[in-house]
């Protein structure tokens, strides 16, 4: 009895702050107002699928996935060198990794327009050695650097804490009945790891599918994903029930992803065991 | 459904105001302005002659404030929306008449900004600043005379246009430069412009907001759409830069104050804006934050400094008056408009 007690304030928490504005947003999504009636209407939700909306969903998709593809390529390898006994400045890196955290969001992404502007840092280093400048900003691949830049340590955190885990004693055995290196990291560390991998997947791809900010300052809004349309929809046309709807889909597609990637988990855990 | 949702806002309500802290509505008036808006000498000034404590906040758009405003989870007292705003709030019964014998300062302000279409009694609102939508561009990187909105159009300045991420400023151009008033309603009109940006598109580097002045400061693009104000401050800090309100026509915009229908302290509003009102202090208002001010006295009396009365476009000539229009809320009309920009920036 005593535990359940302890768990109220969460619960009153999770009531006001999660539970509630969800029913918010499903409310909305499902209803118009008209002068004082509020009345049910599939409109909302039908309204998305003109192609210009869906096309925007595609895109931020797309984008989103190659991030976190990005984030897994370079993410993986550090992570699994993080988590080697052997390797002693584990701790500098680990902090090195966190530090740009403590600072805004913000400001951070701020900074790469400095960077990648024309007469940037980036260029003034090009021309210094007679190269042509390049216009590095305010394209594909400007939003893309931005959203691996901000998520990266949230893919190398956990596959890192997901390898560290692993009983040593397992890839001892394995070494002991004859596996090379190859053969121990394709039986024993990449299965194990998985776990880490899939909540890094998410923990990347969903942020990054709902990004706003990346794609208006590095994308110079010409890049409009579906986070800035949601924006757009609350804070600049006030059209909330059609902003509700797009999030709402938006929740279900990254439910969708979540309930794919965790059946996928089990089965190649299964599969290991 | 309905009365579960007014209820659980009122519990985020009642439970974000509580954090804040309510203090004595009597001695205190809450202000809701543009960040960056004001000489904060002013604050303290008006704070120390009224006795009155000013809990002051900010927005970055109008829209942003409409919607704190219409939801309702904050009271302010006096506001500082832009002129389509303003129509719009009068229209949905969200402002409260101003007594202006408590703001006689108000004989102050230039004629032109008096009596324009979104308030034509001059019932609810007092100019505080105004400005133009124009061209700024760097004298360094053009190679023509640049004086109307076709420039923006011209393929020698491909990868050095910036345009801002607005659809009423956007489509403005458009309208404007097909001839067209930049309210309009006629959807083929509408779509004109529409196509017209989109043909803009591979010219145009980036469509951007505030970060325009720095990005223009350090000389990343040729030509940019920006506010007169904004202007004003990048030639500051850049004397490669003009600004130019092309001969087509464009937008004159206007901010002004007005108190909110729900106001707690409305005689303290009145007295804020009273004050704001007085010339000394709308110039000390305009030297600080480099926006024009609404004040004829202010001007005439030579309290600017100098130095931004030879600005290009930080004042204007009659000439060029008669060329601008005021933006005007299209109610329902405006889904037409986010339509079109949105399919520009989409496709």
């Amino acid at each position: 009895m005593k535990s359940k007690a302890l768990a109220y304030p969460y619960i009153i928490w999770m009531i006001i702050f999660t539970v509630i504005p969800i029913l918010l947003i499903v409310h909305y999504s499902f209803t118009v107002t008209t002068g004082n009636v509020t009345s049910f209407t599939l409109d909302n939700l039908a309204r998305f699928f003109d192609p210009l909306y869906v096309n925007i969903l595609r895109r931020s998709i797309v984008l989103a996935a190659q991030a976190t593809g990005i984030c897994l390529l370079l993410g993986y390898p550090v992570s699994y060198i993080l988590a080697q006994k052997e390797f002693r400045d584990r701790n500098i890196l680990l902090f090195l990794f966190v530090v740009p955290m403590w600072m805004n969001f913000l400001i951070r992404t701020y900074a790469w327009l400095t960077i990648l502007g024309t007469n940037g840092v980036l260029n003034s280093v090009l021309t210094f050695f007679g190269l042509p400048p390049m216009q590095l900003l305010f394209n594909d691949g400007a939003v893309l650097l931005g959203l691996v830049y901000t998520f990266l340590p949230f893919m190398i955190l956990p596959i890192y804490v997901s390898i560290q885990k692993i009983d040593q004693s397992l890839i001892e055995g394995a070494q002991d009945l004859g596996a090379n290196g190859f053969n121990v990291f394709r039986r024993i560390i990449l299965p194990l790891s998985l776990p880490g991998v899939v909540s890094g997947l998410t923990m990347v791809f969903m942020p990054a599918v709902a990004t706003f900010v990346v794609s208006n300052l590095l994308g110079g809004g010409q890049f409009i994903l579906i986070g800035n349309l949601i924006e757009q929809q609350f804070l600049l046309v006030g059209n909330w029930n059609f902003g509700s709807a797009l999030a709402l889909i938006l929740m279900v597609l990254i439910v969708l992803c979540n309930v794919l990637l965790s059946f996928l988990n089990k089965e190649t855990k299964e599969e290991a065991i | 459904m309905k009365k579960f949702a007014v209820i659980a806002m009122l519990m985020v309500a009642v439970f974000v105001t509580g954090c804040a802290g309510q203090s004595d509505s009597e001695s205190s008036i809450h202000v809701f302005n543009w960040g960056n808006y004001i000489n904060p000498d002013v604050v303290q000034m008006f704070e120390e002659e009224y006795g009155i404590t000013v809990i002051y906040s900010t927005f970055e758009s109008n829209e942003s404030m409409y919607t704190t405003i219409a939801m309702g989870g904050n009271v302010y007292d006096v506001l500082f929306p832009s002129d389509y705003m303003i129509y719009r709030m009068i229209q949905e019964e969200l402002l409260r008449p101003i007594n202006f014998d408590n703001v006689p300062n108000i004989s102050h302000v230039s004629e032109r900004f008096m009596g324009l279409e979104f308030d034509p009694q001059n019932r609810y609102s007092a100019p505080y600043k105004w400005g133009t939508l124009g061209i700024l561009y760097n004298t360094t990187m053009v190679n023509s005379v640049i004086d109307s909105w076709e420039a923006l159009w011209n393929p020698d300045y491909a990868n050095l246009i910036f345009m801002y991420n607005s659809e009423r400023d956007s489509m403005a151009v458009a309208l404007k430069l097909l001839g067209y008033s930049l309210n309009s309603t006629n959807e083929d009109e509408i779509n004109r412009a529409r196509d017209l940006l989109i043909e803009q598109r591979p010219l145009v580097r980036a469509y951007v907001t505030d970060v325009v002045k720095d990005l223009m400061i350090a000389g990343e693009a040729a030509l940019a759409v920006v506010y007169s104000g904004d202007a004003v401050f990048t030639m500051m800090h850049n004397p490669d830069l003009n600004y130019v309100i092309p001969r087509e026509g464009s937008n004159l915009w206007v901010d002004a104050m007005v108190v909110p229908h729900n106001a707690n302290n409305p005689e303290g509003a009145e007295a804020f804006i009273n004050f704001m009102l007085r010339p000394e202090i709308a110039a000390m208002n305009t030297n600080f934050i480099g926006y024009t001010t609404a004040n004829a006295t202010a001007l005439e009396m030579g309290l600017i400094d100098p130095a931004l009365m030879e600005m290009p476009g930080f004042d204007i000539t009659d000439e060029e008056y008669r060329r601008l229009e005021v933006f005007i809320d299209l109610g329902e009309f405006r889904d037409v408009y986010t339509r079109a920009f949105t399919t520009v920036l989409g496709s």
